[in-house]
This record gives C-alpha cells, sequence and structure tokens, in this order.
C-alpha cells in the first residue's frame, strides 16, 4: 500500500484504506432525481388545480391537471427506467409496507397517477365532468403528499447526507415542489390567472431557501457535501434561479414574457435543487468520514455518564 | 504456514490457544507473521547463521538435554585424529579437492571405524561417464539414497560419555559453532540481538524433560544451495535440546504439494525405489548381493533391506522373480549418473535427452531458469503434458516469452507436444500422503469432464498397450516389460483400474494374504510389497487409509484417522520419549514406556521400537540388522541406533552445517574465507550466467514464495475464476524505503533484472517488508510470488525466470530462495529490447560472454 | 417473540466472526462463491490489482458475500510486545514502528432491525425462521432502495442483473442442518456458526481470554442488542475500531426514525397544501 495508505492518520476518521463503508444509491441518474422533480410538481400542479377549478380559474386549473397527468406519469417512466423492466413496477404494489417509503410512494404515486390521468382525459376529451372533477378533487388532496414523501425516501437511508438531513429535506422537497408547480403555472398559464402561483412559488421558495440554508450549515461535517462539488454547484444555481424566479414573478408586472421567465426559473431551480440533493447523497456515501465523523460524534455525545461506547474496548 | 498450508495452521492456532508461544522466522512478514507472538525478519539465505547461532546458545549457556543428548546421539563419539573442521580450515572441511569441488569424505568418520568400504564406495561412485552425465554425477544421489535410514557407518564408535574429550562430537560441535555469537547473528541475519536472545530463550525454557519445542519449515528451508544444512542445523538444534521422538517435539517439514510426501514414498524421484530403497548403480550393483550388501546397513532396520527388495521385486515381476534368477534384480533400470531435472535439462539442450513427461508440473514457470526450461523442451522431440489445463509447460512453443523476443519461432520449434488432459483429485479414487506422513484416502465425488483421465489410467492403459504390442517380442530388453505384474480390476464406461487394488498391491501379501506390518516381509520370495513402509495399510484387506473414526470418538493420539507410515506410527523414533531405563522423561511428556510386569513397551501410540526387546538389552556380539541395536537405543533406522549430531557419512557438503552465503549475495562471509558452499553444484551456459557477489548492478536480495491464493505454479488456479480474481496479477513486494530509493510507485510498474532475464510486476509498497542492517549496510529485499505466467485468467511474468540454476549437491534442489537483482520502475522492454536490456545489464557486471 | 417478529420456534441463528484468529486465507470467499453460484468477477478487465494490501475483492457486494478485509498497520514497537502481536526489527530499528497485520472476513450483519428488509417495498426481502434476513430473487424487482438503506454497505444491485444480492446465511443449508459454506470452511474457526445467545457467551469468554492475555484492544462489535440495529445476527470480534476495518462505529437502522420522519413529511405536506389554500385565499387576480 501506499504511504498515505500504510499510515492512516489516528486523528479525524480512521478508515479502511478510504473506501467507502455504505454504498452509494444504487438509482440511476437522471432517472430518480427526476422522479423525484416530475412527483413533486405534478403534486403541487394538481393541489392548485384542484382549487382552481373550485374557484373558477380554469386556464390554471386545466393546466394543473394537465401538468400532474403529464409529471406524474413522466414520473412512473422514469421510476419504471430506473427499475428496467415495465412489470417490475408491478411488483411495487405487491405488498403495502409502511416501514417502506417507497411502498407508501408507490401507493400514492399509483393512485394519483391513475387520478391525474382521469381527470386530464376528462379534460381533454370534455366528457364525464362530474367524475374528471371528482378525480381532480383526488389528485388535489394526495398532491401535498405526492410533494414530500420523497424526502423521506431519501432520508430514510444511511446515506449520510439525506438521513442527517431528515428533518430538513421534506420541507425542502416541499418548497421546491410547490415552487415547481407554480413554475409550471407560470410559465403555460396566461396572467390572468396566475395570481395564486405567483403566491404558491414565493411561499416555496421561502420554505426552500430555508431548508436549504439548514442543510448546507447546520449538519456538521456533513453540511460540507451540500456546498461543495456537484452537489454545490447545483445547489447554488438552484439557489440563484429560485432568486431570478421569485424576483420575476414580483417584479415582471402583468408581463406575460416575465411570468413565463420566472415560471421557467423555478422549474429549473427545481431540477437543480434534486439533482443537487441527489448528488450530496452520492458524494457522502463516497467518503467514509461522512459515515464515521457523525456516528462517533454522537457516541460521544451518548457516552457521557453512560457505559462504554460500542466497538470501544471494555 | 498460514499461507501455503492454511488448513494445517488451524492445529498452530489450536496450540497458540493453549498457551503455545508462535514465533515466525521469516524474511517476510506474512500471513503467518500476522498470528505469531515474535515474527524474526532475517535475511533470507542466513538461516544457518540464526541456527547456529541458537546451537551455540545452547551448548555455551549448558542448555542442552543433557541425559537425552549423551543416551541417544552421537555426542559422545570420537572423530578421527585427522579430522580438520571449517573453523581450521577458514570455511572448508577436511578432504576437500578444489579441482573438483568435491570431498573426500574419510577423515570425517569415527576414530577406529573402517572407513575403507565407505570410501571406495565413493570412489566408485566417481565415474564419470561419457556417454549420459555431466560433470556432476560422481556424487550424483548418493546422499538421497540413502533412504529412510542415514548412512552406513560401519562400526560402532567409541565413545567418550563425559562429553569431555577433545575429539568427542560434543566438543568439535562447541568450537565449530562458537563464533556464531548473537552479534554475529545480527550481522548475518539483521536480527536484533535482543530478539535473538528472546528467541534462544524461549525455545530453551520450553524444551527438557517437562516441555518440548517443535519446529516447522516448508520448503523454503529446502531451496538453498546449503538447504539440506539448514535441516541439519535444525536436527542438531532439536537433539541438543531432546525434542526428536517426543510428543510435541520434531522437525516437521511441510512440502510444496498435496501428496508430495506420497510422490517420494513411491517415488518419481530418479535415485530412489519405492520406500526409499536405493536405485541401483550400473557399475557397482551387479546384481541383488552387491546391491544390498553395499547398500543395507548391516545394522538398524535397514539390515532387512533384503527382505524389502526382494518383496518389491515380487510385487513388480510375480511369479517371473525367483531365487533362481536374483528376483528379476536384473530387470531394474540403472544409474549411471545425475538424472535429476535440471541436468535433464542441460541434456535436453545438448540433445542427449530427446522426450519428456510432464506429469501434474509446470517447470516452464515453477521451475528455476525458466527460460532453460523453455529452451530444453524446444529442443525435444516429443513432449507429454498432462494436466488440468493448458500450462505454459504446454504452450511455450507458441507464446512462451522467447517467441516475444525471437529467441524461439514457433515454426522452428521440431517438438511434438501432446497434451492429455487429466482427472482432478475429487474425479478420482486414490491417496495422499501428506507430511505428516499420513495416508489418507479421497473417493470420486464427480466423473471428471470431457476426455480427462486419472494417472492411473494413463498408466494402467499406457502400459497394458504397450505389453499388447511388446506380447511376441523376443528381444530380451523387452522382457522387464513383457513380465511386469499388470493386472488390476478396471470398471466403469472408461475401464478405469481400482485404486484399491492397487493400494492392495503396495500393502503386499504373503501365504495368507494381506500383510500387516514390514516385520513380515521376507527375502525368500514367499512375500510380495509394493513398498515396504506402506505394509500394513491394507491389513486385513481393510483400506485404512479411509479410516476416519472421528476425534472426538478416540484418543488423543487419534490412530484411526487414515493411517501413517511405517505400521501406523505417528510419532517417529518415540522410543526416545522415554529415558534409557524406559520410563517416560516426565509425566506431562509421557508417550511410550517400559511395562515391566507385561514386559513390553506400551503408549498410545505403536512404539517404534521391537515390542519386547527390554531396555536393558544389550546386543551379542556380530549380532545383525536390529538384532544389533541396544534397549536404549530408539533411533532404529540408523546403523548404530544414535542420532547424529555429527555426519560422519552421507553428506557431501560437509558433516556439519556450517553458514554459507547464497551463491548470489549481496554481501561477503564474515565467519569464514569461503563465501558460499565449497560443493554447491554449478552450472554455465549463456543462459544460466550468475550474478557476480556483492555487485552493484544486481544490488538488492530477492526471495520467491507462494500465496494462500494460488497453487505453485497456478497449473491448478490461473485458470479458475474464484481464484484468480483474488490475487489477479503478478506483484512484487518491496518497503518503503526502497520504492524511495528506486522510485517505485504502489500500483505501478517495476521491472526486476538479473542475469537471466527481466521481468515486470504490479508494485505493492509495503511496511510489511523491512530493510535490514546486515554487515553494516542496509540490505533491500524484494519479495515475488512465483505463480505466473502468461496462460489463465490471472497472469503475469514469471518470477522464477529471474533465477539461476544453481544446486545443492546433495539432493539437486535449486537455490530459489536467495538470489539478487535489480529493480527499477516502470514496464519492461519488448521484444528484441529485452535481451537487449539484459545484455547491458551483464556488460556492466562483467559477465557477458561468461560461462562460468 | 422475539425482537424481530417470529415466534421462538427456532433460536436466532447466526455467526461470531473471531477475527483475532482469522488468517486470510480467503477460503471463505471462495466457499460461498461456490456453493451460492455467485459470479466471479467476470472478464480480465475485472482483475485488477487494487492494491489494498492482499485484498482484492474490495467490499461487501452482490458478488462478495464474504469480503477479507487486509488491514496493514504501523504499531509503536513498545506496543508491539503489550499487544502479543509479532515485532520485527533490528537494533538500530527497535525504536522504529513494528508491523501487525489485521485480517478480517465480513458478511452481512443479519440485523435485529433490518433496514434493508424495512424500506424493501416488494417484500422480496423477508426475515426467516432462523431470525436471518435474505432477499427472494423471484420477488426482488430491482428498486435497489436496500442499497443506501444498509448502514454497512452490504447488499448490492448486481449490474448485469438488476436485482439485489446478499449472504443468505446459507438458507438453503442451515434448513438442513448443515453450516453456512463459509464457517465449514475457515480452517482457523474464525468464523463460527451457531445459536445466537451461546455465540455471545462464547465470544465474551474470548474477549476476557484475550484481555487477560494482554491483548486489552480486543472489542466486540455488533454484540450489542442495544446498539442501534438491535444486535447483528452476525458480530464479530476486532482488534481495533470498526472503521480501520471499513465498518461503521455507531451504526442505526435508519428506519428507527421513521415516525418522526413522516410526521415531518406530513407537516410539510400539510404546509403545502395550506401554501396552496392561502395562495387562493387572496384576491382573484
Amino acid at each position: 500500500m501506499s504511504r498515505e495508505q500504510a499510515m492512516v492518520a489516528p486523528a479525524e476518521s480512521r478508515s479502511y484504506y478510504g473506501r467507502p463503508i455504505v454504498k452509494e444509491p444504487a438509482w440511476e441518474q437522471p432517472d430518480v432525481p427526476l422522479y423525484l422533480f416530475l412527483g413533486g410538481t405534478a403534486g403541487a400542479s394538481a393541489s392548485m388545480a384542484a382549487l382552481a377549478r373550485a374557484t373558477g380559474l380554469p386556464r390554471l386549473a386545466r393546466t394543473g391537471t394537465l401538468v400532474a397527468a403529464g409529471g406524474s406519469l413522466a414520473s412512473v417512466v422514469a421510476l419504471i427506467h430506473d427499475l428496467g423492466r415495465p412489470e417490475r413496477f408491478l411488483y411495487m404494489l405487491r405488498v403495502f409496507k409502511p416501514t417502506s417509503p417507497l411502498s407508501v410512494g408507490s401507493w400514492i404515486l399509483a393512485p394519483f397517477s391513475a387520478l391525474a390521468t382521469a381527470s386530464a382525459a376528462s379534460t381533454l376529451t370534455g366528457r364525464l365532468g362530474p367524475l374528471g372533477t371528482l378525480a381532480g378533487a383526488g389528485t388535489g388532496l394526495l398532491g401535498p403528499a405526492m410533494c414530500t414523501y420523497t424526502a423521506v425516501l431519501l432520508a430514510d437511508t444511511a446515506t449520510p447526507a439525506w438521513h442527517e438531513g431528515r428533518r430538513e429535506l421534506p420541507v425542502l422537497f416541499a418548497g421546491s415542489a410547490a415552487a415547481s408547480g407554480a413554475g409550471a403555472a407560470l410559465l403555460l398559464v396566461p396572467t390572468t390567472e396566475t395570481a395564486p402561483a405567483r403566491r404558491l412559488g414565493l411561499a416555496g421558495a421561502a420554505a426552500e431557501r430555508a431548508a436549504g440554508h439548514r442543510l448546507e450549515h447546520d449538519l456538521g461535517v456533513v453540511s460540507e457535501t451540500y456546498r461543495t462539488g456537484r452537489a454545490g454547484t447545483l445547489l447554488k444555481a438552484g439557489k440563484a434561479l429560485t432568486a431570478v424566479g421569485a424576483g420575476l414573478s414580483l417584479l415582471g408586472g402583468r408581463s406575460r414574457l416575465a411570468s413565463a421567465a420566472a415560471g421557467a426559473a423555478y422549474l429549473a431551480a427545481g431540477v437543480c435543487t434534486r439533482f443537487g440533493v441527489f448528488a450530496a447523497g452520492v458524494a457522502s456515501a463516497r467518503d467514509p468520514k461522512y459515515t464515521v465523523i457523525p456516528q462517533r460524534e454522537r457516541m460521544a455525545r451518548n457516552t457521557k455518564g453512560a457505559p462504554a461506547a460500542r466497538g470501544r474496548p471494555s | 504456514m498460514a499461507e501455503c498450508h492454511p488448513v494445517g495452521f488451524q492445529w498452530v492456532m489450536e496450540a497458540k490457544n493453549r498457551g503455545a508461544k508462535i514465533i515466525h522466522v521469516d524474511p517476510r512478514f506474512t500471513r503467518t507473521s500476522a498470528l505469531a507472538h515474535e515474527h524474526v525478519a532475517l535475511r533470507a539465505g542466513s538461516d544457518i547463521a540464526f541456527l547456529g547461532g541458537l546451537i551455540n546458545y545452547v551448548l555455551g549457556n549448558g542448555k542442552e538435554f543433557r541425559d537425552y543428548v549423551v543416551a541417544y546421539t552421537n555426542a559422545g563419539a570420537i572423530l578421527r585424529e585427522d579430522y580438520a573442521d571449517a573453523e581450521d580450515l577458514d570455511g572448508l572441511f577436511s578432504g576437500f579437492d578444489p579441482q573438483t569441488g568435491r570431498y573426500d569424505v574419510t577423515t570425517w568418520a569415527y576414530e577406529g571405524a573402517d572407513p575403507a568400504p565407505a570410501a571406495g564406495e565413493r570412489e566408485l561412485w566417481v565415474h564419470p561417464d561419457e556417454e549420459h552425465g555431466g560433470e556432476h554425477h560422481g556424487r550424483s544421489a548418493r546422499a538421497e539414497s540413502y533412504g529412510s535410514g542415514g548412512a552406513t557407518v560401519h562400526a560402532k564408535p567409541i565413545i567418550d560419555e563425559t562429553l569431555e574429550h577433545p575429539r568427542c562430537v560434543f566438543q568439535v560441535l562447541k568450537r565449530h559453532y562458537a563464533r556464531y555469537t548473537p552479534e554475529a547473528v545480527a550481522d548475518i541475519c539483521g536480527v536484533s540481538t535482543r530478539q535473538f536472545l528472546d528467541v534462544a530463550e524461549a525455545i530453551t525454557a520450553n524444551s527438557g524433560r517437562r516441555r518440548t519445542t517443535a519446529w516447522v519449515y516448508s520448503v523454503g528451508w529446502t531451496h538453498h544451495t546449503v538447504g539440506v544444512q539448514y535441516i541439519r542445523a535444525a536436527s542438531i538444534l532439536q537433539l541438543l535440546l531432546g525434542n526428536i521422538g517426543r510428543p510435541g517435539g520434531g522437525i516437521l517439514a511441510l512440502r510444496g504439494h498435496a501428496s508430495i510426501q506420497g510422490s517420494t514414498d513411491i517415488p518419481t524421484l530418479f535415485n530412489i525405489l519405492p520406500g526409499y530403497i536405493p536405485m541401483p548403480h550400473a557399475h557397482q550393483h551387479l546384481d541383488l548381493d552387491m546391491h544390498v550388501g553395499l547398500d543395507a546397513g548391516a545394522t538398524g532396520f535397514w539390515g532387512n533391506m533384503r527382505s524389502y527388495t526382494v518383496s518389491l521385486l515380487k510385487a513388480w515381476w510375480g511369479e517371473h522373480a525367483t531365487e533362481d534368477n536374483d528376483f528379476r534384480f536384473d530387470h531394474l533400470p540403472r544409474l549411471t549418473g545425475d538424472h535429476g531435472t535440471y541436468q535433464t535439462v542441460y541434456n535436453q539442450l545438448s540433445g542427449k535427452c530427446k522426450g519428456y513427461f510432464l506429469v501434474g508440473e509446470n517447470p516452464a514457470v515453477g521451475s528455476a531458469n525458466g527460460k532453460l526450461q523453455r529452451l530444453g523442451m524446444a529442443n525435444l522431440d516429443w513432449l507429454v503434458v498432462r494436466d488440468l489445463q493448458l500450462i505454459e509447460s504446454a504452450t511455450f512453443w507458441r507464446d512462451g516469452p522467447e517467441i516475444d523476443t525471437g529467441e524461439l519461432a514457433t515454426e522452428e520449434i521440431g517438438t511434438e507436444v501432446f497434451f492429455l488432459p487429466a482427472a482432478s483429485h475429487v474425479e478420482k479414487d486414490g491417496s495422499f500422503t501428506n507430511t505428516q506422513r499420513l495416508l489418507q484416502w479421497h473417493h470420486k465425488a464427480i466423473e471428471p469432464p470431457g476426455d480427462s483421465r486419472s494417472d492411473l489410467w494413463f498408466y494402467y492403459h499406457l502400459g497394458r498397450i504397450i505389453k499388447q504390442r511388446l506380447r511376441d517380442s523376443t528381444d530380451p530388453r523387452d522382457r522387464p516389460v513383457r513380465e511386469l505384474t499388470w493386472s488390476y480390476p478396471a470398471h466403469g464406461p472408461t475401464d478405469e483400474p481400482d485404486a484399491e487394488s492397487v493400494l492392495a498391491e503396495i500393502n503386499g501379501s504373503g501365504p495368507d494374504g494381506p500383510l500387516s506390518a514390514y516385520t513380515e516381509l521376507t527375502d525368500d520370495g514367499s512375500t510380495s510389497c509394493g513398498c515396504w513402509i506402506y505394509c500394513g495399510v491394507y491389513a486385513g484387506g481393510q483400506n485404512h487409509a479411509a479410516d476416519r473414526v472421528p476425534g472426538s470418538e478416540q484418543d488423543w493420539v487419534a490412530a484411526r484417522w487414515a493411517w501413517a507410515w511405517p505400521a501406523n506410527r505417528r510419532i517417529l523414533y518415540n522410543r526416545a520419549s522415554a529415558d534409557p531405563d524406559g520410563r517416560p522423561w516426565s509425566e506431562r511428556k509421557r508417550y511410550v514406556w517400559w511395562d515391566a510386569e507385561k514386559a513390553k513397551w506400551v503408549s498410545p501410540d505403536v512404539p517404534d521400537f521391537e515390542a519386547t526387546k527390554p531396555p536393558d538389552y544389550v546386543p551379542p556380539e556380530n549380532a545383525q540388522a536390529e538384532d544389533a541395536l541396544a534397549g536404549n537405543d530408539p533411533f532404529i533406522m540408523q546403523t548404530d541406533g544414535k542420532a547424529w549430531l555429527f555426519a560422519p557419512a552421507g553428506l557431501t557438503d560437509g558433516p556439519l552445517p556450517t553458514h554459507y552465503e547464497p551463491h548470489e549475495s549481496p554481501v561477503d562471509n564474515p565467519l569464514y574465507a569461503q563465501q558460499a558452499s565449497p560443493a554447491r553444484q554449478l552450472f554455465g551456459g549463456e543462459h544460466n550466467r550468475y550474478n557476480p557477489v556483492g555487485s552493484e548492478v544486481y544490488p538488492y536480495a530477492f526471495t520467491t514464495y507462494r500465496l494462500t491464493e494460488h497453487h505453485t505454479a497456478g497449473g491448478m488456479s490461473r485458470a479458475l475464476p474464484y481464484l484468480s480474481e483474488l490475487q489477479p496479477e503478478f506483484f512484487c513486494e518491496v518497503s518503503p524505503a526502497l520504492a524511495e530509493e528506486t522510485g517505485l510507485e504502489h500500483g505501478g510498474w517495476a521491472t526486476i533484472i538479473s542475469a537471466r532475464t527481466a521481468i515486470e510486476a504490479r508494485v505493492l509498497v509495503t511496511e510489511r517488508m523491512k530493510p535490514l542492517r546486515v554487515r553494516g549496510r542496509t540490505i533491500h529485499q524484494v519479495g515475488l510470488p512465483y505463480h505466473w505466467g502468461p496462460n489463465g485468467l490471472s497472469t503475469g511474468d514469471s518470477a522464477n525466470d529471474l533465477l539461476s540454476v544453481v544446486l545443492d549437491p546433495n539432493v539437486h534442489i535449486q537455490e530459489a530462495k536467495a538470489a539478487t537483482c535489480d529493480i527499477r520502475p516502470g514496464r519492461r522492454p519488448r521484444g528484441g529490447a529485452l535481451p537487449e536490456l539484459v545484455r547491458e545489464y551483464q556488460r556492466r557486471a562483467g559477465i557477458e560472454g561468461s560461462e562460468t | 417473540m422475539s425482537e424481530s417478529g417470529y415466534a421462538d420456534a427456532q433460536p436466532r441463528m447466526g455467526f461470531f466472526t473471531d477475527t483475532s484468529v482469522c488468517i486470510g486465507c480467503k477460503a471463505c470467499e471462495v466457499a460461498c462463491k461456490e456453493w451460492n453460484l455467485v459470479p466471479a468477477a467476470g472478464d480480465a478487465s475485472d482483475m485488477d490489482l487494487l492494491g489494498l494490501s492482499y485484498d482484492n475483492t474490495g467490499d461487501l457486494g452482490a458478488n462478495s458475500w464474504r469480503h477479507v478485509a487486509f488491514v496493514e498497520q504501523q504499531v509503536p514497537a513498545s506496543r508491539v510486545d503489550n499487544l502479543g502481536m509479532p515485532a520485527i526489527g533490528a537494533p538500530e530499528q527497535e525504536d522504529e514502528a513494528g508491523v501487525r497485520w489485521l485480517m478480517s472476513s465480513d458478511v452481512c450483519k443479519h440485523c435485529t432491525h433490518a433496514a434493508c428488509l424495512d424500506v424493501c417495498p416488494t417484500g422480496a426481502l423477508f426475515r426467516t425462521e432462523f431470525d436471518t434476513v435474505v432477499v427472494q430473487p423471484d420477488i426482488c424487482n430491482g428498486c435497489g432502495y436496500c442499497v443506501p438503506a444498509c448502514p454497512y454497505g452490504v447488499i448490492e444491485k448486481r449490474e448485469e442483473d438488476g436485482r439485489a444480492f446478499k449472504c443468505t446465511l446459507c438458507y438453503d443449508r442451515i434448513g438442513d442442518g448443515l453450516e453456512p459454506a463459509c464457517a465449514q470452511a475457515c480452517p482457523t474457526d474464525s468464523i463460527q456458526y451457531g445459536e445466537l445467545d451461546e455465540l455471545r457467551e462464547r465470544a465474551e469468554l474470548r474477549k476476557q481470554a484475550l484481555h487477560d492475555d494482554g491483548v486489552t484492544e480486543a472489542r466486540l462489535y455488533g454484540d450489542d442488542p442495544d446498539d442501534g440495529v438491535g444486535g447483528d445476527g452476525a458480530f464479530f470480534l476486532l482488534l481495533d475500531e470498526p472503521e480501520a476495518y471499513g465498518l461503521p462505529p455507531d451504526p442505526v437502522v435508519t428506519t428507527r426514525d421513521l415516525p418522526a420522519m413522516w410526521r415531518r413529511a406530513g407537516a410539510a405536506a400539510l404546509g403545502v397544501a395550506a401554501a396552496v389554500v392561502a395562495s387562493f385565499a387572496g384576491a382573484r387576480r
């Protein structure tokens, strides 16, 4: 072995020749980050659509319905592509397992995408209006869950950046999904009906920013993974795009172009955020110090006054 | 041991668990070192200095087990007045002839012993034969041919039991090793005096009446120009400490290959017959009487050699072997000189040897100086390779390194190569005899695939077909084959001969059926036995090699697990575990003792002594064979019943182990003017040039070895994915200091150069390789596992290609464990540039064109 | 009921891997692959020297269910003797560092609370009657969730296949009363198979014996039922800190935090709902 490897520094964090302890997420890119993004966008859009229908904003309702359907179907496609074979998605529905966020998610995603598709079909064909509205209401109710279950999906892993960020990720994903859903509306709906979307976008951006800041600074050594490397670049871009989206939606007045640009910026920000979070997870799994140091710190906290820590001579 | 014998190492771990201290002496820090209490890193090739230091420590501090030494060894024997020791002659013993490079051993005999037969015998042996051999015939194979007993001494020595006589062995020994001080050991071996003394104290404290120490060595000890003397040095130490023939003692040889012990018991060696009966010589052993008369010890159990030999001849030629025709003694082949493997390669090169069988052997990778091996094989008429895989020795004509360098061209190689796929051990019935002399039967688990067949199938049917062809021959030279007993029941779709029927033949039979002990063998032709030391393995018509009573269901000696030769005896010479009066040396180490009431020896093992010969038995005048040994002579295969601290006969290179440097050494010999063993066997030729001693061109020492993950030359491992992936390619091991000095990078490539060739290897920089301080200098050692060649899944250059052919003169084994080289970063040149690089080094070292 | 949910029909079975007697022969790796038909590294391009001492396996994964780690360490010469570990060195080098070489055969821990099993959406991963954790390859849909869920980095998707694989503790052998292949092949009994309770007692005695011999660094790993995964079905005696062997010092089953995470996600979802409602609550334009 090389001298660096042979003489492992005793302080900080030791490792087995610098090899990772936990495995990197087995999920493919771009499939799974896109799945996260599309699902969230669809969820927020569906909720908006349901309320828009109720409050008499037909274009917002129509667009939201179509985005919810398209987004959730694309999300399913992304998942199937990751699984490799279509029938493997059906295996997701063999059982319902509350301990598995992916099982729970599948049971959210499957009815959501079915209802969203029905609602969209009704909207497009103009048939079975009441049933379409009912389906739309269903997707509207499931929408918020679509926005946040994916955060648990990531956080319920041993991937340090995700698990350590388990408190922040749901807020981040909720905010990001709201901004993205709003972004789709801003992009596609005339400004006469986008006021709610504008407001939702701002709320989402604020929530995303707050959670993002905590991820970048409050997770100890693991926060490095959100600030540096590919994840850092993507998340910085996401931050900037969110700011652009928010600014344009506030300052653009009634300009259709400014509104569309704001929407596009929100959507791009959503993509960057999801890819960034994913990248942070990969980076945190690759370097064993992100596994070891938080655990050692936890042990040090727990051993104050407690019996000898595990893995120590006793 | 953990590296190469991991399964056997479980018992070391068990001993450790019970409180045994494990000391590992090895140039490298291996998996064995990792589990030992102490690792002693010494310079490769310096073991006799280390062992000699221990002997000196024992003698200098009066730590020997005096009662044992006086009673059971030749410590008190008086040597001749004209014997001169290495101490007197600066590294030579008396009798050395610088012209021939050989010793006349006359002066090594005991005082008063008639040396004439031995000396005369040697003169006869020195008989250059222009027809078949090389210059080395003279001493060929003599030492090995003493078989499982020692050499013959034709008289009992004069003994001084006080061990005070200045010419007694004990005093000679003391003088011989007096300069092997801890400081000398440190200077030669690179072992600190503190560590040396730790070891010395540990083994002496753990030896004596109540305790015993075991030494375990692997083939690394035998791969030296003084390999035999390495083992002798350990023997002397163990005898002085009373650790032979006692439980927990001994010198345990771990051999290199499954059933390698078996392949010397039933030999694949040229100079012995089954059971270590010497192969007759063309010019000395004209008939059975001469053969037995010259070689049988008149006293001791070798005194019965005639019975063993006649029974062997009966097993081979059956009804055709009768008293009238000397039991067909004339049918046996005869030696005309050295027919050892390296001499054979030179005979191939010179065109004398035209055909070659390789059976489970891959010399293109596994033997020293692979190029010489490949060039030899390229000069044959035909070559038969029986192996599990297409090994390098079967494909050298196509992908050997010499094809790339242009030294050989496929279309110019005339050798016709026959490759015959072999069955593995799980695909056939048979037995393994491993290091502990245990015959363990294995049953066929599955049929061999395709055309693969067992060796037994191959030789049986080959013999059958040859016999058929010669059926009507009247040529007298065909009679040995025509009269050979060759009937084994064959069965199954492939006509596989019954392996158990062969075991039965080896066991032997008499008028009453299967024999149960070699003491039943006779010289009148009424018994037959294929290998006298295996006699009893089929006692009662039962295959005892297949005995498998678990250890938990029998006593601790576990005599019903498999069968140990001879006579299912688990510890040899175990009479030595009792004192001369037949009482155990201590209760703790009780093993064999004389039961006066029953008037017999008793033991959980089979006593290695005549069952009813009392301890106070004194042999009458002119007694023969075992009757000539006293009741307190435990070493019953020796003519004098004693273990030899000093070897008055039997060795070609000195009666006492002496530190000589390896032939290729980075340093001088501080003890004697004589640098290397004077009797070592040198060869020459443009492909076997030697690196000069202390050469700055080849400044580093290297040693070769094996890894757990691969098997010897790779035929059984490099084609298997599960093993290959564990060690996927050839690498060398170097210390961080050497890496720094030469610019080697961990994971990068190195080129390693000797006067023979240059090879490349990936680099493992590791703290486990430690530079040593020797002769006031830092000596770096390069570690080279030797498993690789171009074939298979896990590939690489062959480390053995770097080695020269230079041999131990007793047994013709190559010095593979200590040589010199240069190492530098980067890959080796390709094509013709490779030999050019080697020649450039030779030029710089001043050896280009040398023919030694 | 046991903690893992099975009625006590059958004692829990497991491994105790005593690394203090491991000789690094890798027989466990080979025996495992032979019995379980685990693919080899494959073509020659995968046959790369890793340069991790004698370890060319690297880690546990879909195609390596046992992995022998080789930890080369320099230790102060003075400490060497105390550890009962070998020392090397000539007089001039006495003050220099000694070397020790730790070997350890790693394997799936068969956690009491197994994250892989918890997160598996299909039920492909299940707990057997021996309290071991096994993947059913005919159910696995290759979602890969178990891979990042495992706090030890054990389970992995097989590239050419897409499904996840790991040690089964030789489910098809132990049901017939046989030892797992690795344990049977281990020459020094470094890998011991048996009833977990008995193994834990044996391990405690072994640790004590080593401490009495001055090997004070010996410690058990994964034996504690109160640890973050509820104790391992396959636990170890180590001679250094876990991370030196590539093991996490204090692993937790992440589903331990799942209720909190769901609450958090629920709250966030409510937040989204509230935000949507609020955004419509104001003026229509």
